[in-house]
């Protein structure tokens, strides 16, 4: 979690004086903070879902291609070319994984799947790298194609084999669950006695250890593992100088071209593991328009995350979750979520107060009250609320922050080598 | 002059050209490596163009095609990606099919009132954007990818029966809406009904021309898309010209869900047409941005959806149709890119040719190497516009 200090000096000064790098001992706090009230909130409403051990399990399931999507946006960024294609490639990887899984068996289904996603990350790399194409525009002709691409080739490869029509494949053979035998048993126990935070956190974590897949895993592994490689090793370091300053790189030596080729495959590359996760493990088959837009949200989860693997995944894991509520019982859990809210924004509020910003602390106040109004006289939520939730968070916390995320320097311009 | 604007022609054809071939040729291989004849599905496909019925299809899908392109083409003059047409248009059709539902106004008043309201819906939408933008600094690209999600989740929520929802079997609607709202159409016998939306979404064309080429205001939109320091400089309001130009983008975009809404379906239901709004990215990047070429690439594109119908009762799939077009976007942006590049090398080498000769520019023929600036100056400002 670290960028280089002398570049964050600049938005500092600018929005506000004094201490505002958020260090992770801060970052634990406020997420502990959350999580007690969260509780508090379980245990004034009765809303025992919300952090249930299969609600955690499922929130998982469903950040997992959210996550890998936003990595590879992550990787193709932070070489500077921006990447809306991603939907493309997760579409290409449930294809891919599919196709190859129905056949050869899950595990060949995974690396097809990456395999697929890397194929739309090379042409990603070869219109905007070597031709200089703008980012936006390649990107959304991949989206078109891979969407065409997939459907046009679903009609020989699917219809006519046994359970597969031209829109569905036959099924996939699962990867396996697997659960930690002693831990994911007690943290149930623990989880279903209802404690004040305990049960919470023991929710949570079990939600990490229950009923998971094996490519959860390797997903979950993929993100300390990329901001290791992106930040502590020489190889991360030439990649995101091309992210950068792209002339400065070229000038030590860096082959850009070659940097940017590689970070935009491995984009790819993920996006493809998280169509095959979709494909594979969340339902075992491809099923056309099965992404539905995970992609773009993907790319929302990194920008969330300040262009940071920890802050992306915090990012899907909210998505994961609002999502999670839209499929399990989610209208209630959703109305007992809006106290959490109202609670929230009343914090925020005092904390304008205390930075002597009186408008704003005026408005927070009015918000909380409204929503705790909404909270009072109303029994549940419409889910067309809940769906929207996490696009609205996202934009809310754009909207708040956007001066303090920094992307990086060169992302999205073009560079010809010099 | 007149020997280099012949040149120029070439190159600005060249491009859409040689991105067709491309596109025709790696559509005629992944025919092949299907194991289907290479060149009969284009045969069946110009025959198709040939009957009345289908002509008309085609300028009534083309329709909505380059009004949402427009909407695009707008942001593009500005260097804005309005990615958010899609949202925009469903919903300010959600909201006209409501407001056409429940207010009945002699069709002399109820037709303008629906196109307000429609331009007014789609203009907010994309405001919000606009918005943050200007004031917050966030990117309109993830602004209206979001907006575009939240949007379908306000329709799903004003279409619930509680709501302004009317249930019609399995389908949520809106109800039926008054026929004093509903578009005239041009009867044409027995090819069908022409959209009247059609003569509007011209009549579009023309005012998107004259006001970038022909007013102050155009002027400083495409000034700010080239150089936006530049166009401070000059005592534009950057800030104000994204503002307006996003609420612009938005109503044009606003409107683009009409000709289906007031001349066919009358009401908004779940099977409304979606996706028009990424299409049209796609329409406005092949026809650069002009009303003109973007009339031809919806005429192209809505060619390849309606023509590419009878494939499928001739053994072909339809789909080969959604290749072309995501095919052709690719080869077109990445030729005008190509040829662009090869136009700029081969004036430079001009120039330096008659340098080399001994000519001292300005002093012999002074309007010839102004024109050529222009020029240049005018390639670049297109280059920037098809970004």
């Amino acid at each position: 979690m670290s960028t280089a200090p002398a570049l964050d000096k600049r938005p500092a000064a600018a929005s506000a004086p004094g201490r505002r790098r958020v260090t992770l001992p801060v970052l634990l706090l406020i997420i502990a903070g959350v999580l007690a009230l969260t509780s508090l909130v379980r245990i004034v409403t009765g809303a025992d879902g919300i952090t249930n051990v299969s609600q955690m399990s499922t929130a998982l399931k469903l950040a997992v291609p959210i996550g890998m999507a936003g990595l590879g946006g992550l990787w193709a960024e932070r070489s500077g070319v921006i990447n809306i294609g991603l939907e493309g490639m997760l579409i290409l990887g449930t294809w891919f994984g599919a196709w190859a899984g129905y056949q050869w068996g899950p595990w060949i289904g995974v690396l097809a799947g990456i395999a697929g996603g890397a194929l739309g990350g090379l042409l990603h790399a070869i219109v905007t790298v070597t031709f200089n194409v703008n980012h936006i525009v390649s990107g959304v002709a991949i989206n078109i194609l891979a969407l065409g691409v997939t459907r046009y080739v679903s009609a020989f490869a699917f219809e006519g084999v046994p359970q597969g029509t031209s829109k569905q494949s036959p099924p996939v053979e699962s990867l396996g669950q697997f659960s930690v035998p002693v831990l994911s048993d007690g943290l149930e126990t623990i989880n279903d006695k209802g404690w004040f935070l305990a049960s919470d956190i023991a929710g949570l974590l079990g939600g990490l250890v229950t009923n998971m897949s094996p490519l959860t895993l390797l997903a979950l592994a993929l993100v300390p593992a990329s901001w290791w490689i992106l930040w502590r090793t020489s190889f991360g370091l030439r990649l995101r100088s091309c992210g950068e300053n792209p002339t400065a790189a070229e000038s030590l030596g860096v082959n850009v071209y070659k940097y940017k080729y590689l970070a935009v495959i491995i984009s790819g590359g993920l996006a493809g593991l998280g169509g095959a996760f979709l494909s594979i493990v969340a339902n075992p088959f491809y099923l056309e328009g099965q992404t539905g837009g995970r992609g773009y949200i993907g790319l929302a989860a990194m920008i969330f995350g300040n262009w940071m693997p920890g802050g992306l995944a915090l990012g899907a894991g909210l998505f994961g979750y609002t999502d999670s509520l839209k499929l399990r019982g989610g209208t209630e859990n959703v109305h007992a979520l809006l106290l959490l809210i109202a609670i929230l924004v009343l914090i925020g509020a005092i904390w304008l107060v205390l930075r002597k910003k009186y408008v704003g602390a005026v408005i927070a106040v009015a918000v909380s009250a409204l929503v705790f109004a909404w909270y009072a006289t109303t029994k549940e939520v419409p889910t067309q609320v809940v769906t929207a939730t996490p696009y609205v968070v996202t934009l809310l916390v754009l909207s708040l922050s956007a001066q303090r995320l920094r992307m990086p320097r060169a992302n999205g311009k073009p560079y010809r080598r010099g | 002059m007149k020997k280099f604007d012949k040149e120029r022609l070439l190159l600005g054809a060249a491009g859409p050209a040689i991105a067709l071939v491309v596109a025709v040729l790696l559509t005629s291989v992944v025919l092949l490596a299907s194991g289907k004849s290479p060149f009969e599905p284009y045969a069946i496909m110009l025959e198709q163009a040939g009957f009345a019925d289908i002509q008309v299809l085609i300028l009534n899908a083309a329709a909505g095609y380059y009004i949402a392109a427009l909407a695009v083409a707008v942001g593009f003059r500005m260097n804005l990606f309005n990615i958010g047409v899609e949202g925009q248009y469903r919903l300010a059709a959600m909201v006209t099919a409501v407001v056409g539902a429940k207010v009945a106004l002699p069709g002399a008043l109820q037709l303008p009132l629906l196109v307000l309201v429609a331009a007014l819906t789609g203009a907010f939408w994309a405001g919000i954007a606009g918005l943050l933008k200007v004031t917050r600094g966030v990117s309109e690209v993830v602004s209206t990818i979001m907006l575009n999600s939240i949007a379908t989740a306000v329709i799903g929520y004003f279409t619930l029966p509680k709501v302004f929802g009317v249930q019609q079997g399995n389908n949520k609607t809106t109800g039926e809406m008054h026929d004093s709202g509903w578009f005239p159409n041009l009867d044409l016998g027995p090819a069908g009904e022409l959209y009247g939306f059609v003569f509007v979404a011209v009549a579009l064309g023309i005012a998107y021309w004259v006001v970038l080429n022909r007013t102050r205001f155009g002027f400083d939109l495409r000034a700010t898309g080239a150089s936006e320091s530049a166009a401070a400089a000059s005592g534009v309001n950057a800030k104000r010209m994204v503002l307006t130009a996003m609420l612009l983008s938005g109503a044009v975009a606003g409107l683009a869900g009409l000709p289906t809404l007031l001349n066919d379906t009358h009401t908004y239901s779940l099977s409304f047409p979606t996706s028009l709004g990424f299409t049209a990215i796609g329409i406005a990047l092949l026809g650069r941005g002009g009303p003109v070429g973007i009339a031809f690439a919806s005429l192209l594109w809505a060619f390849l959806d309606k023509a590419s119908a009878e494939l499928d009762y001739r053994g072909y799939d339809t789909e080969i149709a959604v290749i072309m077009q995501g095919l052709i976007v690719i080869a077109v942006v990445v030729s005008y890119e190509a040829v662009g590049r090869w136009g700029l090398r081969r004036q430079q080498q001009r120039v330096g040719k008659e340098l080399a000769a001994g000519h001292v520019l300005g002093k012999t023929g002074a309007p010839g190497t102004s024109g050529e600036t222009g020029t240049s100056g005018d390639n670049n400002d297109k280059e920037v516009a098809a970004r």
